[in-house]
């Protein structure tokens, strides 16, 4: 092929695969990193108890994605996704409870004197109804919440504290009703058994960490999926400028919905896997801190960025366990430098900083000159070139 | 149905009893390019406004193709067929041309036609068409935030022009532009005009003796005078409201 000949459709289909296949691929390769040789690892150098500390932040990251999906992407700051997330670890959580044999009930019932189960607690005796419910539940609660938010066209840090309100409400009701959801002690999961196993055995435990990073890749794919194309660019379009989106004959209220439910249902699944890791869901889950900490998550590692999810909450999560192993007492004082230090230094995330500036750097390191953006004509031009060179002040 | 293809009967707007459009009648035919001039706070944007649904007319109403545009949300207006571009040119920064202009393009607007749907073939050779047409073609796939002023007001009317509307709403399209630009926009404009009903706000004379066949003149929220542009220069009422009675101008 000429330069001079335009591409045909089918090389232009062919040229726009392939990056696809070569992600895709990497993808894989990283997922079976984690599940194959991140334990091996870890259990050779005497660090076992990471592997499940490992598992839990992978579904921290979930959540991640779906805070970048609506935040990153679409430019709304939810300080609220302590709720999804919740609704998803008491949604497995009220199932496990419930694996007891025929006429029997969870035992905090008994203490509090109540003899039949509560009606919501019903369904969960069903295991399909359960998995769905941890995702769908938490998804329909923030797409009728989104709708009502959206279309009244909420916005900005309006739609943030009132995303913050509603988490607030919802750690209220939890921690109250002792006799509906144990309240303030949370719902317990290791000493239950699922399939006559016991969640918190070795072999369940397994069996999750898969679950976790099978189900991290399909949120990554579903996100990707999300974020390219039309709907993605709308997304960003959402975000740099929603009234001109209307003024172009879109309505934004359906695509803010659509992602504020995917995101939501995202929490939900990272909050089943959390708690099946962690042991107990409890109300502590809808702290406010911890919601915003899923931010800091996602602006570390780069908003608008996936990667960056995944990255940052790993990375934060990993530095806040060992930093809090080490320096039990002021740990606390690295977390918010490091806010503070992504803020002013990095406000494009760690992966922001390593596409733009970070990439600079690295070829400089090879002795390669540095990317520049200009006009195409100009960018060769001699007498431009001597301008830049010699009239910088 | 009328060949009109905007009337607007005794529309009034006011904000806390201020009147920024006061019993203000308006009509133009299908196929014209009409310059709406007038001084500062004379409601024109407001006009705009009241046409695309963004704000609600308190007393008339405003008629497209002989609908009426009340109570209809911006989307649903613009997909009735008017777009609108912005006295500051309001591109997607973060995008790059081609993509502002797929959005655009797209012909179907709904969540889950856009979510499964893919660029027509057709909407990829428009997309492609208008780059040539505004000149971007170089910088099809630079980032929006990278262009010149001129170059995202030529991009915002492109991304108007991809929504194939009947009506094409254009406020002060040649601020800030040097006067070749001012010149290149003017000849966009003006072939556009070939094929679509066109309304002009803008300040810059020169620029409006390019193009305007026929001007409005607004003046505290009704039509002063219409007619060609030579006409209305003579006109001594205009004259007055723009050079006479300077602390009324001022506003």
């Amino acid at each position: 092929m000429t330069a001079n000949t335009p591409p045909t459709d089918v090389q232009m289909h062919r040229r726009s695969r392939r990056p696809l296949l070569v992600e895709a691929g990497i993808v894989v390769a990283i997922a079976l990193l984690i599940l194959f040789a991140a334990p091996a690892l870890l259990t050779a150098i005497g660090q076992e108890f990471r592997i499940n500390m490992l598992g839990r932040f992978l579904a921290l990251a979930i959540v991640a994605l779906g805070i970048d999906l609506i935040w990153g992407y679409t430019g709304m700051l939810s300080l609220g996704h302590g709720v999804f997330f919740s609704l998803g670890g008491y949604g497995i959580a009220m199932f496990l409870q419930l694996q007891l044999p025929e006429g029997e009930l969870p035992e905090f019932f008994t203490l509090y004197g109540v003899k039949d189960l509560p009606f919501f607690w019903q369904p969960f005796h069903s295991l399909p109804f359960s998995i769905a419910a941890i995702a769908l539940v938490p998804a329909l609660m923030g797409g009728v919440l989104g709708y009502l938010v959206f279309r009244n066209r909420i916005r900005g840090v309006y739609f943030s504290i009132l995303t913050q309100a509603a988490l607030i409400v919802f750690f209220n009701f939890f921690n109250s009703q002792q006799k509906l959801i144990n309240g303030t002690n949370g719902l317990k999961t290791d000493t239950t058994k699922i399939f006559d196993v016991y969640t918190g055995s070795d072999q369940a435990q397994g069996i999750f960490y898969l679950l976790t990073v099978v189900l991290l890749v399909l949120a990554y794919v579903l996100c990707r999926w999300l974020t390219s194309g039309r709907v993605g660019k709308l997304l960003v379009a959402i975000r740099d400028d929603e009234s001109r989106v209307r003024f172009s004959g879109y309505d934004p209220t359906g695509y803010k919905v659509l992602v504020f439910a995917v995101s939501a249902g995202l929490a939900g699944v990272a909050g089943a896997l959390y708690t099946v890791q962690s042991g107990i869901i409890s109300p502590k889950s809808m702290d406010i801190a911890f919601s915003i900490e899923m931010v800091i998550w996602v602006a570390v590692g780069g908003r608008a960025s996936l990667v960056g999810a995944v990255v940052g909450a790993l990375a934060v999560n990993f530095a806040k366990s060992i930093l809090s192993e080490q320096f039990p007492d002021i740990w606390l004082f690295f977390q918010g430098a490091l806010f503070l230090g992504v803020v002013t230094v990095l406000p494009g995330g760690f992966v922001g900083w390593l596409r733009n500036q970070g990439q600079d750097h690295l070829r400089s390191l090879f002795g390669r000159p540095r990317r520049v953006i200009t006009y195409p004509s100009l960018a060769e031009d001699p007498e431009v070139d001597y301008e830049r060179q010699n009239l910088r002040n | 149905m009328s060949d009109k293809i905007l009337e607007i009967e005794n529309l009034s707007v006011s904000f806390e009893g201020f009147k920024a459009l006061n019993q203000l009648n308006f009509s133009m035919d299908t196929g014209e390019l009409r310059v709406i001039i007038g001084p500062n706070g004379a409601g024109k944007t407001t006009f705009l406004d009241v046409i695309t649904g963004k704000v609600q007319p308190t007393e008339g109403r405003a008629l497209f193709k002989g609908k009426n545009l009340r109570s209809k949300s911006e989307h649903k207006i613009s997909r009735l067929g008017i777009g609108r571009k912005f006295q500051t040119p309001r591109v997607y920064l973060k995008l790059t041309p081609r993509e502002n202009l797929d959005l655009s393009c797209n012909r179907h607007k709904n969540v889950l036609a856009t979510l499964l749907g893919r660029p027509s073939k057709t909407e990829q050779r428009t997309v492609a068409g208008l780059l040539e047409t505004i000149g971007l073609s170089t910088k099809a796939d630079l980032s929006a935030e990278l262009l010149s002023h001129g170059e995202k007001q030529r991009l915002e009317i492109g991304m108007l022009v991809a929504q194939s509307p009947d009506l094409l709403l254009v406020d002060e399209p040649v601020a800030g532009l040097t006067d070749e630009e001012t010149e290149n926009v003017g000849n966009l404009l003006l072939t556009l005009a070939a094929s679509h009903s066109i309304i002009v706000i803008e300040h810059d004379m020169e620029f409006v003796r390019q193009i305007a066949r026929q001007v409005t003149v607004l003046h505290q929220g009704s039509v002063l005078c219409e007619g060609t542009m030579d006409e209305v220069q003579t006109n001594p009422q205009v004259i007055e409201v723009y050079l006479g009675q300077p602390e009324e101008s001022d506003a």
